[in-house]
C-alpha cells in the first residue's frame, strides 16, 4: 500500500504551489469531495456486503429455520452441527480435491497457451480469440454442452462414440461417484471456460519482459528453449504467477454453477456452495445452520488467502514499482 | 504476405549467432510444430461451439441417435422459429430479462465503482486508507460465500423476483472499485491539475477530464462487467423464484434438468444466450484484451 501513501504525501505540493487559489467552501474541500465520490459505493457496501455478513454471524448463533428474526439463541450449535455434519465436511473435501487439480492444470494450460500464441508470427490474434472464445460461455452453457452433448452416459454422446471406435465400454460419466469420472467432465469444462481468460494475462506479462534480457542470456551462452524458460521467462512471470494462482483459488471457492447443473441430482461431488445452497435454501431452510457453514468457509478462506499472501507475497510485484 | 517471413527467421536461433531472433524465448519447437500444436488446441477449444451449433440445428432423434454422428445429416432452421413460439420453453421472456439486469447492472457497476475508485485513488483525505482497507477486506469474502445472508437481507426487504433485487446488491463490487483505483493511480495527474487550476472542482475534472480521458478503460470494464452479469447464475438462482423473473441463465438450468427434456430446443436456447457475447467479443475484443491486460493484475 505504499503506492497510496506516495499519493497522498505528494498531493499537499501542488496546492502550496498556488495559495492563491481560494477554497471555495466546501465544494472544494477535499474531505466533502471524497465522500461525495465514495459515499454511494461506501453506503452500498454497508448494506449489501457488511450488513449482511454480520446478520449471517448474528443468525449462526440462533435455531433459525424459515425464518430470518428467530428467538431461540443456541450458541455455537450450528457450528458444532455444521462441523461434525459429513454432507458438509465432505464438501470442504471435494473442494480440496478441486482446488488442487484445477489450479495447477489452468496454470499450466494458460501459461503454455500464453507462451504458444506469443511466439506465433502471423494468425496471432485469430489464436488468440479461439482460446479467448469461451470466456464468453458461462457455466450454465457449459455445464449442458458437457453433459447433454460431450460426456452423456449412454453411446450417443461423443466421448462414449470415440472412445468406442478404440474398443472401450460406455462410461457412465455422471451418474457413478466410483470410479469418480465426473471430475474428468467438471474439471475439463472449466479448465475450457477459463484459461482463455489467464492466457490473456501471462500474454500480457511476458510482452513485458524486456527483450534485452533474452539477449543477454543468449551471449552467455543460455540455449533457447528450456533454458530461457527456465532462468529468464518464469522468473520474470512470477508476479503474474502468483496472482493467476491467487485468482484461481478465489474462482474455485467459488465453483457451484458447473457442480450444480452437472451433478444436479446427486448427494456426492458437492462442493461447500452447493451444499450451503441446499442447506439454507433446500427444503429446510435451516438458515442458522447454513450462515454458520458460511462464516466457517469464509474464515477458511481468508486465512488460506493470508497463508498464501504470506508465502508467496501477493501485491509484492504491485508495490515494487 | 508475411507468410515467408517466419521461414526465413526461424533457422537463426539455434545458430546463436542472432539472439534478437530469440526475444520470446523459445526456439524448442519449428514454426510448423508450433503451427500444429496451435491447430490442435485450437480444434479442442472450438469443439463444444461447433456442438452447441450442431445439435441446435438437430432433430432431437439425430441427438439422442444410436450412431452418432459429427456431421448432422439435415439442417432444421425451423428449430430458430420453434424456440420462440414452443409454450413448454418460454425462452423470450429470460432472454428479456438477462438484458435488462446485465444492461442495468453493468450501467450502476460502472457509474459507482468508478467514482468510489477515483476517490480513493486521487482526493487526499486522511482516512483514506482505513477506508480503503475496508473495501479491501470485502475482497477476501468471496461474493458467493455471501450468498445465504444477502438472500436473507434481501428476502426481507421483499426484493426477491424483482429487478432491483437482481441488480442492486450486485453492485458494489470491491473488485471492480479496486480496478478502477488501481487505473486512475497510473492516470497522468497534469491533466487533471491543469482543469483544477483554470477552476474546476473534483466533480467537475472528473466528469470533463477523467472520464472522457478514459473511455478505453470504461469500455473494457463495461464489456467484462456486462459478460459477468449476462453469465451469473447463483444469485438469479437463488432471487429469480417465479419463472417470470428467470434469467436466461436460470432458465437454462431449469430445462436441463426438466423431466421432460426437447434436446434440440435447450441447445438452440444456449446458442442464444452465448449469441449476445460472442458479439461482444469479436467487436470488442481489441479493448477487452487491452482492458484485462491493464487491470494493474499483472505483475
Amino acid at each position: 500500500m505504499s503506492t497510496t501513501k506516495t499519493r497522498d504525501l505528494a498531493r499537499p505540493a501542488p496546492a502550496k504551489a498556488s495559495p492563491a487559489k481560494p477554497r471555495r467552501g466546501l465544494r472544494g474541500s477535499p474531505t466533502f469531495n471524497f465522500w461525495l465520490f465514495t459515499g454511494p459505493f461506501l453506503i452500498g457496501l454497508a448494506i449489501f456486503v457488511y450488513a449482511p455478513i454480520l446478520w449471517s454471524i448474528w443468525l449462526s448463533f440462533f435455531e433459525a429455520r424459515f425464518t430470518v428474526t428467530p428467538d431461540k439463541f443456541i450458541g455455537f450449535d450450528n457450528y458444532t452441527y455444521m462441523l461434525t455434519n459429513d454432507d458438509f465436511v465432505g464438501s470442504l473435501g471435494t473442494f480440496t480435491v478441486f482446488a488442487a487439480f484445477i489450479v495447477p492444470t489452468t496454470w499450466a494450460l494458460s501459461l503454455g497457451l500464453a507462451l504458444l500464441v506469443n511466439r506465433l508470427r502471423f494468425m496471432r490474434a485469430f489464436f488468440r480469440s479461439v482460446f479467448f472464445l469461451p470466456t464468453a460461455c458461462s457455466y450454465v452453457a457449459a455445464a449442458l454442452i458437457w453433459k447433454m452433448s460431450i460426456f452423456s452416459g449412454v453411446r450417443f454422446g461423443m466421448m462414449n462414440t470415440v472412445l468406442g471406435w478404440f474398443g472401450v465400454e460406455n462410461i457412465a460419466w455422471l451418474v457413478d461417484p466410483s470410479p469418480p469420472w465426473y471430475w474428468f467432465v467438471i474439471v475439463t469444462a472449466r479448465l475450457w471456460l477459463q484459461s482463455g481468460f489467464y492466457m490473456i494475462l501471462f500474454l500480457a506479462a511476458l510482452q513485458n519482459i524486456p527483450g534485452e534480457l533474452y539477449e543477454a542470456a543468449a551471449i552467455d551462452g543460455a540455449k533457447p528453449g528450456w533454458q530461457t524458460f527456465r532462468y529468464i521467462t518464469l522468473p520474470q512471470l512470477r508476479a503474474t504467477s502468483t496472482a493467476v494462482i491467487l485468482l484461481l483459488l478465489i474462482a474455485a471457492y467459488q465453483a457451484f454453477d458447473e457442480f450444480f447443473n452437472l451433478l444436479s441430482k446427486t448427494t456426492w461431488g458437492r462442493p461447500p456452495l452447493v451444499e450451503l445452497y441446499y442447506k439454507a435454501l433446500g427444503e429446510s431452510q435451516d438458515y442458522g445452520a447454513g450462515s454458520a457453514g458460511a462464516v466457517i468457509l469464509t474464515v477458511l478462506i481468508c486465512a488460506v488467502t493470508l497463508l498464501q499472501g504470506k508465502f508467496m507475497g501477493f501485491g509484492r510485484g504491485d508495490e515494487s514499482k | 504476405m508475411t507468410t515467408t517471413m517466419p521461414e526465413v527467421r526461424e533457422p537463426a536461433p539455434p545458430s546463436g549467432k542472432q539472439p534478437r531472433r530469440d526475444r520470446r524465448g523459445g526456439g524448442v519447437m519449428s514454426s510448423t510444430g508450433l503451427y500444429i500444436a496451435a491447430g490442435i488446441s485450437g480444434f479442442f477449444f472450438l469443439i463444444p461451439f461447433y456442438l452447441l451449433i450442431r445439435n441446435a440445428l438437430s432433430t432431437d432423434a439425430e441427438i439422442t441417435g444410436e450412431n452418432w454422428k459429427f456431421f448432422p445429416t439435415d439442417i432444421q432452421w425451423g428449430n430458430i422459429s420453434e424456440l420462440f413460439t414452443d409454450e413448454t420453453v418460454p425462452f423470450g421472456q429470460s432472454l428479456w430479462n438477462s438484458a435488462v439486469v446485465a444492461t442495468l447492472h453493468t450501467v450502476g457497476v460502472l457509474l459507482v465503482c468508478s467514482l468510489a475508485g477515483y476517490g480513493l485513488a486521487r482526493i487526499p483525505y486522511k482516512h483514506a486508507n482505513k477506508v480503503f482497507y475496508a473495501v479491501l477486506g470485502t475482497l477476501m469474502v468471496p461474493t458467493a460465500v455471501t450468498f445465504v445472508p444477502s438472500f436473507v437481507l434481501v428476502s426481507s426487504l421483499g426484493w426477491v423476483d424483482t429487478y432491483r433485487g437482481l441488480i442492486i446488491p450486485g453492485l458494489f463490487s470491491g473488485f471492480t472499485c479496486f480496478l478502477f483505483r488501481q487505473y486512475f493511480l497510473g492516470f497522468p495527474k497534469e491533466l487533471e491539475e491543469a482543469a483544477r487550476v483554470d477552476g474546476l472542482g473534483y466533480w467537475g475534472a472528473y466528469w470533463r477530464i477523467v472520464v472522457p480521458n478514459s473511455l478505453n478503460f470504461f469500455a473494457a470494464m463495461a464489456t467484462i462487467t456486462f459478460i459477468n452479469g449476462w453469465n451469473s447464475f447463483l444469485w438469479p438462482l437463488v432471487i429469480g423464484q417465479d419463472p417470470g423473473s428467470w434469467t436466461v441463465q436460470v432458465a437454462l438450468s431449469n430445462y436441463m434438468t426438466n423431466q421432460t427434456v426437447i434436446f434440440h430446443l435447450i441447445f438452440m436456447a444456449t446458442a442464444f444466450s452465448i449469441l449476445p457475447l460472442v458479439f461482444v467479443f469479436l467487436f470488442l475484443q481489441r479493448w477487452l484484451v487491452q482492458g484485462i491486460a491493464q487491470t494493474g493484475i499483472k505483475g
